[in-house]
């Protein structure tokens, strides 16, 4: 899975980032403070009703992302279940499906490019206090465009290791990709001070 | 300047690198991610500030929604979830590591192994029980009896990181931070 993002519109891309940042912020503190059993399960009706009213390929991905809570589910179940407490581990387990459901339902339907401008805008009174916020934009831009590079040179050290050696163990190629990758810090860095560097004033 | 927005952003692409690369598997078989490895060396490497401003950048991306954790997991999703305490905790666990790293003055494999037990699992683990022990409604306890396996792999990583970093040292000392 390449993105978090769903690939088809929902109804939800119409709200802005913040707006769904903030709903997301009030409903997830409001839902921690709910204690009833039927209330929860009323809400993971609800929930259900509300990602399959975006289709069902859009629901079924939905669960896809619900899915790493498993072993959290299994285990809450089984504890609960020994302890014959069914109703208290029925609303953890209800309770933690749904907040995460609901924050899911946010990163899916969001552009990343949405999330961070509201990162950036949530930023900006540093820059009142004299603090330039433009070196963390470029920071982001290069940790991004570099992921990509990293994960493929890890691959191309890990595939050498294993045409030479017999053994299994893949952390050696660790210490090669960190010095690779202190040495293009520098080859980066060197390239941005020739270009007029990273820039500290605010204007913009 | 320029080296630090530079190496804060590498050093960041480097923990998704490595929570993404193909398994490492330890010797009797388990496979573990090398994620936690990566936040330690920034710390090692890096120091205090630099190390941990590297990881907030990983974190914060990672909420935003890029699925770099391993497994490829991502998004806001992490904050309400039982692993909440971990996310948080990164970013204080590679500045812990770097702070110790650079007052620990011994020789840097020593130091390392100090800084990165001390950041990647003690400073780890303390945020990460208590927020997983609020989302399951547990206690302390019994949340760190569910989690205590996980620290064997994390004594392996501490294990790893402090040979990575010597190695490090002595390829380039200049470009250990945390130490220059």
């Amino acid at each position: 899975m390449l993105t978090l993002t769903a690939p088809q519109k929902t109804i939800f891309h119409e709200f802005s980032a913040g707006q769904k940042l903030l709903a997301l912020c009030v409903v997830s503190t409001a839902l921690f403070q709910i204690e009833s059993l039927i209330v929860l399960a009323c809400l993971t009706f609800a929930g259900v009703a509300l990602y399959l009213s975006q289709g069902l390929s859009f629901a079924k991905f939905g669960a896809h992302m619900l899915w790493p809570l498993w072993p959290f589910v299994l285990i809450i179940g089984l504890y609960h279940g020994i302890t014959n407490d069914i109703e208290a581990g029925g609303e953890i387990i209800l309770r933690m499906l749904i907040a995460v459901a609901l924050a899911n339902l946010v990163t899916m339907t969001t552009p990343l490019n949405d999330m961070i401008d509201v990162l950036m805008r949530l930023l900006r009174p540093l820059n009142w206090i004299g603090i330039s916020t433009k070196p963390v934009a470029l920071t982001i831009a290069l940790f991004i465009r570099f992921i990509p590079t990293l994960i493929e040179r890890g691959i191309t050290m890990h595939a050498a290791l294993r045409a030479r050696s017999t053994g299994k163990s893949g952390w050696r190629i660790v210490v090669p990709l960190t010095l690779s990758v202190l040495n293009d810090a520098e080859h980066v860095a060197n390239a941005l001070r020739a270009r007029g560097g990273v820039g500290t004033n605010d204007e913009g | 300047m320029e080296r630090s927005t530079v190496l804060i952003a590498v050093f960041a692409a480097l923990i998704a690198a490595l929570g993404l690369v193909p398994k490492f598997t330890l010797a009797f078989g388990v496979p573990i991610t090398a994620q936690s490895l990566g936040i330690m060396l920034c710390g090692t490497v890096l120091g205090a500030k630099r190390g941990g401003a590297a990881t907030l950048l990983f974190v914060v991306l990672t909420l935003a929604g890029l699925p770099l954790l391993a497994g490829g997991r991502g998004g806001l999703g992490l904050l309400s979830g039982p692993s909440v305490g971990f996310i948080i905790g990164f970013p204080i666990a590679a500045f812990v590591t770097g702070w110790v790293m650079e007052r620990v003055q011994t020789n840097v494999l020593t130091s390392s192994f100090i800084a990165s037990f001390m950041g990647g699992v003690i400073a780890l683990y303390i945020p990460g029980v208590i927020g997983m022990a609020l989302v399951l409604d547990k206690s302390l306890v019994a949340t760190f009896g569910l989690v205590s396996a996980f620290v064997i792999g994390d004594l392996v990583k501490v294990a790893i990181c402090g040979f990575v970093t010597q190695a490090i040292y002595r390829a380039q000392p200049d470009k250990v931070l945390s130490r220059a």
